[in-house]
């Protein structure tokens, strides 16, 4: 037997969506629709649904003390895998054989309840994460020495601010001792003190214990910092598998290389579920690659289908950073609406959004009211329209340099004139009577 | 070295047993958290598991009374509390249990474990608040000064067959309850419709004979019928084919709990 401690062969994972009737899971509507038409309700059960791989013949091998690194954008299965690999959900096909005890901090502090105090709750999230009382009573110390915690022991966790409880969650499931530990984003929470202590803590973990480590991130440089070899998974397929390094250029480039201009979303599941009024039909960049440069505004064309007369629509929507990071959100005016099954075509606009030199995606929402009024978002679509910031070469081939720590918008250029001791002003271009007069 | 564990789709079967073993910690946490935080932040507390039950005696008992009803030749506290008892806990253990994945979701879509762990745990809690009415029934026959027959041996036989149905009864729903939160309104109906159909007013030996086999597939009906003959005797006699019938219901039920749980348990953590 090789010293694989993880193995996945073939590994799928298949999700059944339902499409239109998104309702078609309350007990009423499958009724209803078995007592109008018996004949035609299993035909329809079957019609309606859509297959969606999120997963698709995954196979590697981990071996005992790796420490692996797992990167992709949203959606690429990331989740998916681990769920399977802590046994959450079952793979639709394929195989894993794992020579260890699993333990996963999918989400630090599930399982907390925030009446028990941290005590009980130490006990008790031990208990979910697979630990035996024995066990936990011997590291009880332990764990409340790392989380630093022992004056409020006796509170109630819903009292915690919630530093003290990614502290105390962090705290127990670092101490589990299993032979394979998934680590998913959870440094994402805790202040940079505490984020260092648990990088620290996982480095330990893989290397003085001789632990397997599966870390899943998007925050590249601590990627970069604890594993060894990365495996780029996208749209559920294992795209790389190797050193860190050059998974983590892979990761970038299947970003630049996802130059998709056209996207049919009429099909896509839909994460978040609107009225459904209005569906978008599909999206466009009216150019031959996505690219945008920060001078310019950015555009795009939205189709959209009404299946309902609506009085009036707008669009909004979210720019997001590759990492997921959302940038900013912007609401347009509402317009006269739509009549039923009409089928239009918008070209929308952010007037020179300024954003920094990267990658971005977007997620656009059509529905009546902004954020100043009620809202409703009759269908939104998330992480689409991917596009590239490049700054313009100027006339001397010199490139614009812009620093990614510098945040992802370039905020209007800064304005300053000498101050007039005397007269108090802040600054604000909203005074120009006052600006005139302080010139010289 | 631990021994090597293999995922595959549809082999967890061979896991299962062994892995509900191997939390049976975590069952007992859980029941111990929801024991914890049930009566946190109240004045009274663990009282509210005494009061709740006697509160409900004293009306049932003034309905009893002003309606003339027969209580069989014993208090009419007893003969309504000697109901109340097996009634109260399958109700609460039902709509606990079924209600119980519901309200664990973050742990059911987070964390691996034998699912089967929550819907017993919280059986096992209403089951403390069965021990706990059960004292306050024996000081009321104190009270009243009434000696129970002998056959209240028996009574840890109903007491095994009500926490059957109730188990049974809780993962049924409990599953449903992943796929179709209508069970969220259905239970409740049940519940407080169930005290009418239950015989915790009547003697089931008023129901003509005609009707009573019928009757008697409420599962509930032998149950509190078994409770009555065990703990207070005299007119509450044991009618045997219905006790037999529900048995078998209470057998059918959690059999059939069982299996439709670990068919649909795969997929809890993609429905929930």
């Amino acid at each position: 037997m090789s010293n694989a401690i993880i193995r996945a062969e073939n590994l799928s994972k298949r999700f059944v969506i339902g499409h239109q009737r998104n309702k078609a899971d309350a007990l009423r509507h499958v009724i209803e629709d078995a007592l109008r038409n018996p004949f035609a309700f299993w035909k329809n059960r079957k019609a309606e649904k859509e297959e969606f791989w999120a997963l698709k013949d995954i196979s590697f091998e981990i071996k005992t003390g790796e420490v692996v690194g797992i990167i992709g954008r949203n959606g690429a299965g990331k989740s998916t895998l681990l769920k399977i690999l802590s046994r959450i959900t079952e793979p639709t096909s394929g195989k894993i054989s794992l020579n260890g005890r699993v333990a996963s901090l999918l989400e630090v502090g599930t399982g907390f309840h925030p009446e028990l105090t941290g005590r009980e709750n130490i006990f008790l999230n031990g208990a979910i994460l697979g630990m035996s009382k024995v066990e936990i009573k011997r590291k009880f110390d332990e764990i409340v020495a790392f989380s630093e915690i022992e004056k409020f022991l006796d509170t109630p966790v819903k009292r915690y601010s919630s530093g003290m409880y990614m502290r105390l969650a962090f705290a127990v499931a670092a101490h589990l001792e299993p032979e394979i530990l998934i680590v998913d984003e959870v440094l994402a929470v805790g202040d940079a003190a505490f984020q260092k202590k648990c990088l620290g803590k996982m480095q330990e973990v893989s290397k003085n214990q001789g632990r397997t480590v599966l870390f899943v991130s998007h925050n590249m440089p601590a990627v970069l910092q604890l594993t060894t070899r990365g495996i780029v998974l996208d749209k559920g397929r294992v795209r790389f598998n190797g050193p860190t390094e050059e998974a983590v250029e892979c990761h970038a480039g299947i970003a630049r290389t996802d130059s998709q201009v056209f996207f049919s979303v009429e099909k896509l599941p839909r994460k978040h579920r609107g009225t459904e009024q209005v569906r978008f039909v599909s999206f466009r960049f009216d150019r031959a690659t996505p690219v945008f440069s920060p001078e310019e505004n950015f555009h795009f064309v939205a189709k959209v289908r009404a299946h309902e007369d609506v009085p009036q629509i707008r669009f909004s929507m979210t720019v997001f950073t590759t990492e997921g990071a959302p940038v900013g959100t912007c609401f347009g005016a509402e317009r006269p609406g739509l009549r039923c099954g009409e089928e239009v075509e918008f070209e929308i606009s952010i007037p020179t959004p300024r954003f920094a030199p990267g990658h971005y995606c977007c997620g656009v929402s059509v529905g009546k009211g902004d954020y100043r009024t009620a809202q409703v978002d009759f269908d939104t679509v998330l992480d689409l329209l991917a596009f590239e910031v490049r700054p313009e070469e100027g006339d001397d081939g010199t490139v614009a340099n812009w620093s990614r720590g510098w945040g992802p918008v370039i905020l209007p250029d800064l304005e300053y004139r000498p101050a007039v001791q005397a007269i108090r002003f802040n600054g604000s271009r909203k005074q120009p009577e006052m600006l005139s007069e302080i010139s010289v | 070295m631990a021994q090597t564990l293999i995922i595959e789709a549809g082999r967890t079967e061979r896991q299962y047993w062994r892995d509900l073993w191997k939390f049976r910690e975590l069952f007992y946490f859980l029941a111990w958290r929801d024991f914890l935080i049930r009566y946190k932040q109240t004045v009274v507390g663990i009282a509210w598991s005494l009061i709740r039950p006697f509160l409900t005696m004293l009306v049932l008992t003034m309905v009893m009374k002003v309606g003339k009803l027969p209580a069989g030749g014993v208090p009419a506290p007893l003969f309504v509390f000697c109901a109340m008892l097996p009634w109260q806990f399958f109700s609460t253990a039902m709509s606990e249990s079924g209600n119980s994945l519901v309200n664990n979701a973050n742990l059911v879509s987070k964390i691996y474990f034998p699912r089967l762990v929550i819907p017993a745990s919280s059986v096992i809690v209403s089951f403390v608040d069965f021990l706990i009415a059960a004292i306050f029934l024996i000081a009321l026959m104190f009270y009243c000064r009434f000696a129970p027959p002998p056959q209240i041996v028996f009574v840890p036989l109903f007491v095994l067959l009500v926490f059957a149905v109730s188990f049974g009864a809780g993962l049924w729903i409990a599953a449903l309850m992943v796929e179709y939160r209508d069970f969220r309104f259905i239970v409740p109906f049940v519940v407080q419709f169930g005290l009418y159909a239950a015989p915790v007013l009547t003697m089931t030996s008023h129901v003509s004979e005609k009707w009573r086999l019928l009757y008697s597939l409420n599962p509930t009906v032998g149950i509190i019928d078994g409770f009555r003959w065990c703990i207070l005797g005299g007119e509450n006699l044991i009618y045997w084919p219905a006790l037999a019938l529900s048995a078998l219901v209470t057998a059918l039920l959690i059999f059939s709990g069982l299996w439709y749980f670990r068919k649909t348990e795969r997929t809890f953590a993609d429905m929930i």
